[in-house]
């Protein structure tokens, strides 16, 4: 199984597809080799017996709180698009959307 | 009326609050000095990534003339305070010294934001960081290097390294930084002043950009153990805007600094004490422990025997949850846009592209990784179990101890440079901060020597949860006796 | 060539009924201008915190508890991660591991051999239905797409079903089921127009008979009831055909295409969709209290068939009726509140709800019917017309005028009544006996009818005379003086 190798390999492409990020030939190359490594370093983990251990959501004993449904003054249009690289009739542009985005 | 530049500079933001109200010096005063001092130094320093002293100083007239007619906000009114560009304010930059907010000036502000101006402080600048805090030397900033005012070849720590060396280099009386993995107790140690990282859940989220959302807090940088204290107390408390703000009432933790310290038990993980700690830096934790001990103090051996998972665990869950929380920044709503898309798709692939630094892009692919369909359950499903096992080890730990000493870096500030090209060697050198944050505990990261390379050397007390005033009174009490008081030969 | 059937499952996204989003405290709306609806959470700004939305949470549990589903001790938030334009985050909060709703019922009835005749009912079983974000909108051009946040947040419910469906008008149905019920329920407004309702269809065809399920394929975004027939009938004609032929079926997403009323496949990388799933770090776990649970429930409406059952069974009335009172929760609501004003004549208040008020409202101005919110006629006051004629004091006859002035303006009808002179008093004894004798010689066979014992054959007389009186006559005393005349 892929989790006991030493120096896990990375499909490098699809990471990138995953986080939506360009990267160069050179990138990938490093970026292979780096994670591997830091993946490999990562196994130490595995070693752990976690049976019956509780995932921790928050370090101290909280609770999400619930808002009461009540709405507040919205903000204008300009400022909700005051950082916009492209804007037309207070709508954000976008560049034609393909299927399957 | 009137005092110096020099002595307001080098004096404490205490005692400068303490001048303000007897009316020995104005906020303009004040104000004018550090920006004289910005102007002197952070060209070698590079704290800053902006500054805008106009504003600053209509800031510091208004203050002014609060004082005049006698409607201060608070007895902190009129103080200026350098914040990491990762914390909104209204009308500020918020670049997280990224491309990709590069242009990015906040809409709103955040709790932290807003009770800074409502005790009437003065944003004083955008200090320089780690892009979206990822790193330990400010070196992944993508606009300038900050170099360490004590040896301007050594980096200043990371990522708050703009926090502590603005500190260091007296160009803010104090600071805000935040602290994911120890962003603000490795800076505040690599440059010889006092950083906290608060309890997780003391200080609102609300405001902070997140890196690792389970894992950052704010926390204040300042020179001594009462200005941290006092600016802990300001952005201190809870906020129904942050979900996991802690909803119990806290205790200031100023006060507690009024009342005699009495001493108490210091536990010395032995896991803390291993090899690969410098020579020089070995020395000195003898010597605090030496101290600790002459000022009545119990030192006892402990073990939390988790300690060498925390470096992967830390991994593990602060690239899962940054490659989501990064995700936003795709160049539709706010951020960089590039100009090569072919299409919507295209477009986040090319904006984050060239928008992301080196290490944003490892981390975020790392967090994909570790996230991806089968890898889950094996990464950061099994790092929150191993967190919960960290945790305990602290909270076992406490039982017998009230707070925990150890080093907080194993050397002095590396050279600029040095680690640059060896990520996992860089995400060794939080060895002593992370597990603090796994387990939300407070840290409090103090200056005790000066190494013979002249680079600071410091140590780390770890405090039970919540009990921040405890944490400041032990380090108040070895600061009493053994005050920091070298300064960067840059400043003298 | 073996008989075929279909299988279906229904993903149905419901927009929750509340004042403010899903996690934070902007205003929901529709037809707002663009990008009006936001803040800084909204627009996923840096910094920003999501904060759970009571008021949302208790419109699912509502949902839950309609259709009986489990509601677990805890809530779990987790975030979905994809990148679309219309995403503010690229994430989207939703209920993997913990949904608020664990199985449920949902009685559906499809139509019968008439209108006038009941059709036959099923249970359709519920997967769960968990908590989610609403995206925003994209509009299409030529060159670019614009996007609009103000939906971006809205709570959404997605209500997952078991593959229970056989048929196309079994799916239509179950969202006329469920869009009944939680419009009684004030949870949705289940508009699909306004995108309140929107649905994704999973069909698959077997051969009859066969256990194991066949590859499905998906519609998405299926946006109106016609929508939903349409794919799905085309898309079980489609797999069928396939089969016949002796070919496989591919699971895979489809694109329905209403104009050319046909489905086509869409392609999609299916390694796009990794989503990367782990509980949001920002929103810990709830436990929702139990006691509050327990009020919700105290405080909904009977569910839609049960009443018209109990109204069916325990009132009697027809069908025709039933099915248009309660199949509209205002109209039920409506009915209800006259029958607290006046229960003794259930079934002529229930046909002036269903009949007079409902072609009063159809001819009303504007289209379709005028909505209940604007209907002048009070319940009760109809509930007192009612009373009136039982009394009476007001013929049905009368009574039509004096309601449709009762419509229009909203007065009593006694007020109606006094305004338009109507009274209806014993007439002079004469003139009533005349109307009577002259009604009884027109129709002798009648009149030997109630003298051998048919009292009903009376009431054959009593319409003449009515009609004589100009509709005055107090019809009481009309079938009085009726019986003493034909049995002298």
């Amino acid at each position: 199984m892929l989790l006991m190798q030493e120096r896990p390999e990375v499909d490098i492409d699809k990471l990138a597809m995953l986080s939506r990020i360009q990267l160069t030939e050179e990138e990938k190359a490093a970026f292979s080799g780096q994670l591997s490594d830091i993946l490999g370093f990562f196994q130490k983990l595995q070693e752990v017996d976690v049976e019956g251990i509780a995932p921790m959501a928050h370090p101290f004993d909280a609770e999400a709180p619930l808002r009461e449904d009540e709405a507040a003054e919205p903000w204008a249009p300009e400022r909700a698009l005051s950082n916009a690289p492209a804007s037309r009739e207070n709508q954000v542009i976008v560049p034609k959307v393909v299927e399957d985005a | 009326m009137g005092l110096d530049t020099r002595t307001i500079i080098d004096s404490s933001a205490f005692s400068l609050g303490k001048a303000l109200l007897e009316k020995e010096t104005s906020s303009r005063e004040i104000c004018q000095a550090f920006l004289e001092q910005v102007d002197k130094v952070d060209g070698d320093v590079g704290a800053f990534i902006s500054i805008d002293p106009e504003k600053i100083l209509q800031a510091a007239d208004a203050s002014d003339a609060r004082r005049s007619a006698g409607e201060l906000l608070s007895p902190l009114d009129g103080l200026p305070v350098a914040i990491k560009d990762l914390i909104a304010i209204e009308g500020e930059p918020l670049t997280c010294a990224s491309q990709i907010l590069k242009d990015f000036k906040s809409p709103y502000t955040g709790k932290v934001g807003s009770e800074l101006l409502s005790a009437g402080l003065i944003p004083f600048g955008r200090l320089n960081m780690d892009e979206f805090a990822m790193g330990s030397s400010t070196e992944n900033s993508s606009f300038k290097l900050t170099r360490n005012p004590w040896n301007l070849e050594h980096a200043p720590g990371g990522s708050s390294g703009g926090s502590a060396a603005s500190v260091a280099a007296r160009e803010c009386p104090w600071s805000l930084g935040s602290d994911t993995g120890g962003s603000i107790r490795q800076p505040a140690s690599f440059c010889g002043v006092v950083g906290l990282k608060p309890t997780y859940g003391r200080v609102s989220r609300f405001g902070l950009v997140a890196f690792a959302s389970s894992l950052d807090q704010i926390g204040p940088v300042g020179r001594c153990i009462d200005d941290v204290a006092v600016l802990l107390d300001v952005i201190s408390g809870h906020d129904p805007y942050d979900s996991t703000s802690w909803p119990n009432q806290l205790d200031a933790a100023s006060l507690s600094l009024k009342v005699p310290v009495e001493p108490g038990t210091l536990g010395l993980p032995k896991e803390y004490f291993g090899e690969g700690i410098d020579p020089e830096i070995r020395k000195n934790m003898e010597e605090v422990i030496e101290n600790y001990r002459s000022l009545g103090f119990e030192i006892k051996e402990i073990s939390l025997p988790h300690t060498e998972l925390a470096v992967p665990t830390y991994y593990i869950i602060a690239t899962a949850e940054a490659s989501s929380n990064l995700s936003r920044y795709d160049g539709v709503r706010y951020t960089h846009r590039s100009d090569k898309a072919k299409d919507a798709v295209d477009l986040f692939y090319q904006s984050r592209g060239e928008g992301f630094g080196q290490e944003v892009k490892r981390r975020v692919i790392l967090g994909s990784y570790v996230l991806s369909s089968g890898f889950y359950d094996a990464y950061y499903k099994r790092a929150q179990q191993v967190r919960t096992l960290i945790r305990d080890d602290f909270l076992k730990a406490f039982k017998e101890v009230d707070a925990i000493l150890t080093p907080t870096t194993p050397t002095p500030a590396f050279r600029i440079g040095e680690k640059t090209d060896d990520p996992l060697s860089m995400y060794l050198a939080d060895i002593f901060t992370i597990s603090v944050n796994l387990a939300g505990l407070p840290g409090l990261a103090m200056p005790s020597g000066i190494a013979t390379s002249g680079l600071p050397m410091g140590f780390q007390l770890i405090g039970q949860p919540f009990e921040e005033g405890r944490l400041l009174q032990i380090g108040q009490a070895y600061e009493g006796a053994h005050p920091f008081t070298a300064t960067p030969e840059l400043i003298q | 060539m073996p008989e075929y059937e279909a299988v279906i499952g229904l993903e149905v996204h419901v927009q929750l009924k509340t004042e403010s989003k899903m996690f934070t405290d902007a205003p929901t709306g529709f037809g707002e201008p663009p990008n009006s609806l936001t803040n800084a959470v909204v627009m996923g700004l840096p910094g920003t915190l999501p904060v759970l939305n009571k008021g949302a949470i208790e419109q699912a549990i509502r949902f839950g508890l309609v259709f009986g589903s489990e509601i677990p001790e805890m809530f779990q938030w987790d975030r979905k991660n994809y990148f679309y334009p219309d995403s503010p985050k690229n994430y989207q909060l939703t209920q993997l591991d913990a949904p608020c709703c664990m199985g449920g019922e949902v009685e559906i009835e499809l139509a019968g051999p008439s209108r006038n005749q009941m059709g036959e009912h099923l249970v359709i079983h519920l997967d769960h239905a968990h908590l989610e974000e609403d995206v925003g909108k994209l509009t299409h051009f030529t060159k670019d797409s614009l996007v609009d946040y103000n939906r971006a947040g809205t709570p959404l419910l997605e209500i997952v079903t078991k593959p229970d469906l056989h048929s196309a008008d079994q799916a239509v149905a179950l969202l006329q089921s469920i869009r009944m019920h939680l419009t009684a329920a004030g949870v949705s407004d289940c508009d699909m127009e306004k995108g309140q309702m929107r649905c994704d269809a999973n069909v698959s065809v077997r051969p009859k008979g066969q256990k194991s399920l066949n590859p499905r394929t998906e519609m998405k975004n299926l946006n109106s009831i016609t929508g939903v027939k349409n794919a799905i009938t085309y898309e079980i004609k489609r797999q069928t055909k396939v089969y016949e032929k002796g070919g496989r079926v591919t699971q895979e997403t489809r694109r329905w295409d209403a104009d050319a009323g046909r489905t086509s496949s869409m392609r999609s990388k299916e390694e796009a969709h990794d989503y990367r799933y782990f509980p949001d770090p920002d929103l810990l776990p709830v436990h929702f209290p139990r006691d509050r649970i327990e009020e919700l429930a105290a405080d909904l409406p009977e569910r839609v068939f049960d009443r018209q059952r109990r109204y069916q069974d325990t009132i009697g009335l027809p069908y025709t009726v039933t099915s248009v009172i309660c199949y509209d929760h205002e109209l039920a609501r409506y009915f209800e509140e006259g029958m607290a004003e006046y229960d003794a004549n259930p079934k002529a208040l229930a046909n002036y709800v269903a009949n007079e008020l409902q072609r009063e409202r159809s001819q009303a101005e504007g289209d379709g019917y005028l909505p209940m919110s604007q209907v002048k006629l009070d319940a009760t006051a109809l509930a007192r017309m009612v009373k009136l004629i039982d009394e009476g004091k007001l013929t049905k006859q009368l009574a039509r005028e004096v309601f449709i002035d009762m419509f229009a303006t909203g007065n009593e009808a006694q007020a109606v009544m006094d305004e338009k002179g109507i009274k209806v008093e014993v007439q002079d004894a004469g003139e009533l006996e005349q109307w009577c004798r002259e009604a009884v010689a027109a129709n002798e066979v009648a009149a030997q009818q109630v003298r051998d014992g048919n009292d009903k054959a009376v009431n054959s007389f009593i319409g003449p005379v009515m009609r004589a009186s100009k509709g005055k006559a107090n019809p009481q005393q009309v079938r009085e003086v009726l019986l003493k005349v034909i049995h002298g």
